[in-house]
């Protein structure tokens, strides 16, 4: 009875206080890595958007809401803004409507006893670094000997051929097909993770009840993937509007402004005309952009679970 | 026994055209399917295609017949691209990527063991703060990153990119390893703690080999994402001899402008390590990209 006393006085009186503490030594070092390198400077980012100053310089002047207004009379600005819907709007095409169906057809029993070698080769693209991809196809839009052009000689297409990306009218549309290239295997991926985690009864019993391929797909697949498919799309879209190294590396924004998009201007802004405030500005508007469409999605998600 | 007779004939008549029609239909409605499926084949392989054959031709050879298999297999392209900087680039991207590997996976692996074997006070603002660093890209903080990075002194080093990249990297990683943590059965644990092993003897000893095979994924999915990195890349080191890969090509292809050959060969070896380890561990990299999605 005494040493039980004494041993449960013991812990109550001594070692507690150092427990309490044990746990938020374990989260130490993520807190002080993720609060140094991600959440100080998204608050940084929105303080700078008010100043004006130069990279080398540590002289800042305070400007209001200056950027903001230079950057909203700025006809790069809706170039770019205007790239980024495109690059929007087709990537969900592309990527979330062209995955679903690519796993729904991989995930047929009538494509199974091949499919692992479609999925693998279709998943390649996703694990090439983006530089290899888009310097790649530098080659396949290359004008004279390129891969693309080259095809359409051989179509007969004589008049469709053109220099893809040094034509301010196609430029954007090439560096988003790069995109779609790369991604859709991705999105393809995460599809068919969701497709196999319905249960096989369902299209059993769609079956016995006479429905076709289409109408399964329709009636079973689409429904049982609805969460991966807003998964999806928040994942396509919060893309579409960050989206920099493709058009940086294949065009640069250019011929002229044709297809600049936020995240490259607000690089040609901050590291080559050093104008730092006014690119914290841009990064801001992107921040809630994209704050802006993943709450419109949570908001979708939600109606779409009740039902 | 007349009616179950009569049944079973009506059954056979019946059954076999119809399972016969139905045989035909499969293979009807499967030529759609593979229709689809071999053209988008094409479409993926053959650029793919065109830069393995191509890297082993002269430029005058991909000039003049950029389809056809090489005359002469130039293996020369690659020690040519090798030597001519891709090697410096590619100890870059492995230093930088064992050490955010192993740096983020410990991190993350530490902090979901706090979030899921202890109760204290702003557990959950804790685990909210983790999670909400998956919504933010990295493009948004770029310019009070650069100037962070200056401010730290740690400008053109790897440090400059190890440490945000470990940053970016801890919330996904947090996810997955807590996931598989909060599965472990208490009962272990507890009897650890009777034999006397403290806290960290559990870590160590009981939670890391226990889950190995999520901290493995954790590390393919690191490295799938620090070997391709391009902006920080790009920004944060300035000088040559410290370029990971994807940067270092944009210097490669200046470089090499009209040595397309050689300029192909780079890209393959820069691309070579990331697709060896995705087919050699493909189930990890897919369950981790899986587990990765479920996003906000």
């Amino acid at each position: 009875m005494h040493v039980n006393h004494l041993l449960l006085k013991k812990e109550e009186v001594n070692p507690l206080p150092i427990r309490k503490l044990v746990p938020y030594l374990y989260l130490a070092p993520c807190i002080v890595m993720m609060g140094l390198f991600v959440y100080y400077p998204i608050v940084e980012n929105f303080r700078f958007s008010f100043y004006d100053f130069s990279a080398f310089s540590p002289d800042k002047a305070f400007v209001g809401f200056t950027n903001f207004i230079n950057l909203f009379h700025d006809p790069v600005f809706y170039t770019a803004l205007k790239n980024n819907v495109w690059y929007a709007v087709i990537s969900i095409i592309c990527q979330v409507f062209g995955g679903l169906i690519l796993a729904a057809i991989l995930e047929d029993p009538i494509t199974r006893f091949i499919s692992s070698f479609f999925r693998t080769v279709f998943f390649l693209p996703v694990v090439i670094s983006v530089t290899v991809i888009a310097l790649l196809f530098t080659f396949v839009y290359e004008p004279n000997m390129g891969i693309l052009n080259s095809f359409l000689h051989g179509l007969g297409l004589d008049s469709w051929a053109r220099e893809w990306l040094g034509d301010s009218e196609t430029a954007i549309f090439a560096v988003i097909a790069v995109s779609q290239w790369q991604s859709i295997g991705y999105i393809m991926m995460l599809f068919i993770v969701a497709i196999q985690a319905i249960p096989r009864e369902i299209y059993e019993a769609a079956e016995m009840d006479g429905a076709g391929k289409i109408r399964r797909f329709i009636s079973v697949t689409v429904p049982q993937v609805k969460e991966m498919f807003f998964v999806a799309s928040l994942i396509t879209l919060t893309g579409a509007f960050t989206v920099f190294n493709e058009p940086y590396i294949l065009t640069g924004g250019g011929p002229g402004n044709a297809s600049e998009v936020l995240g490259t201007l607000l690089y040609s802004s901050a590291f080559a005309k050093d104008q730092m405030g006014y690119a914290s500005a841009i990064a801001t508007v992107i921040l809630i952009l994209t704050l802006l469409l993943s709450l419109v999605q949570k908001k979708l998600f939600r109606t779409g679970k009740d039902d | 026994m007349i009616d179950l007779e009569t049944k079973a004939t009506i059954d056979y008549t019946y059954n076999v055209p119809v399972k016969r029609r139905r045989k035909k239909a499969k293979i009807k409605g499967a030529v759609p399917l593979y229709f689809i499926l071999v053209v988008y084949f094409i479409v993926v392989a053959y650029p793919l295609f065109w830069m393995i054959i191509n890297s082993f031709k002269t430029t005058d050879e991909i000039f003049s017949n950029s389809w056809a298999m090489p005359e002469k297999w130039l293996f020369s392209n690659y020690s040519h691209a090798w030597e001519t900087g891709i090697s410096g680039y590619f100890v870059n991207s492995l230093v930088v990527t064992v050490s955010t590997c192993l740096g983020t996976v410990f991190i993350s692996a530490l902090g979901a063991y706090g979030l899921t074997r202890f109760s204290f006070k702003g557990k959950n603002a804790l685990l909210i703060l983790c999670m909400g660093g998956m919504m933010l890209s990295p493009q948004v903080s770029l310019v009070p990153l650069y100037k962070l990075i200056q401010a730290l002194g740690i400008h053109d080093t790897y440090l400059a990119l190890i440490l945000p990249y470990v940053a970016y990297r801890i919330p996904i990683t947090i996810l997955l390893i807590r996931a598989a943590f909060l599965d472990v059965p208490k009962e272990i644990e507890e009897s650890a703690v009777l034999d006397g092993c403290s806290s960290w003897a559990v870590f160590t000893k009981i939670f890391l080999p226990l889950n190995y095979p999520i901290l493995l994924t954790g590390i393919i999915l690191t490295a799938y994402f620090t070997w391709n990195e391009f902006m920080f890349a790009l920004i944060f080191v300035d000088s040559e001899s410290l370029k990971t890969i994807p940067a270092g090509l944009m210097q490669f292809r200046d470089a090499l402008q009209t040595n397309w050959g050689v300029l192909l060969a780079g890209l393959m070896i820069s691309a070579a390590p990331i697709i060896l380890l995705f087919l050699f561990m493909q189930k990890y990299f897919i369950r981790g990209l899986a587990a990765g999605s479920v996003k906000g």
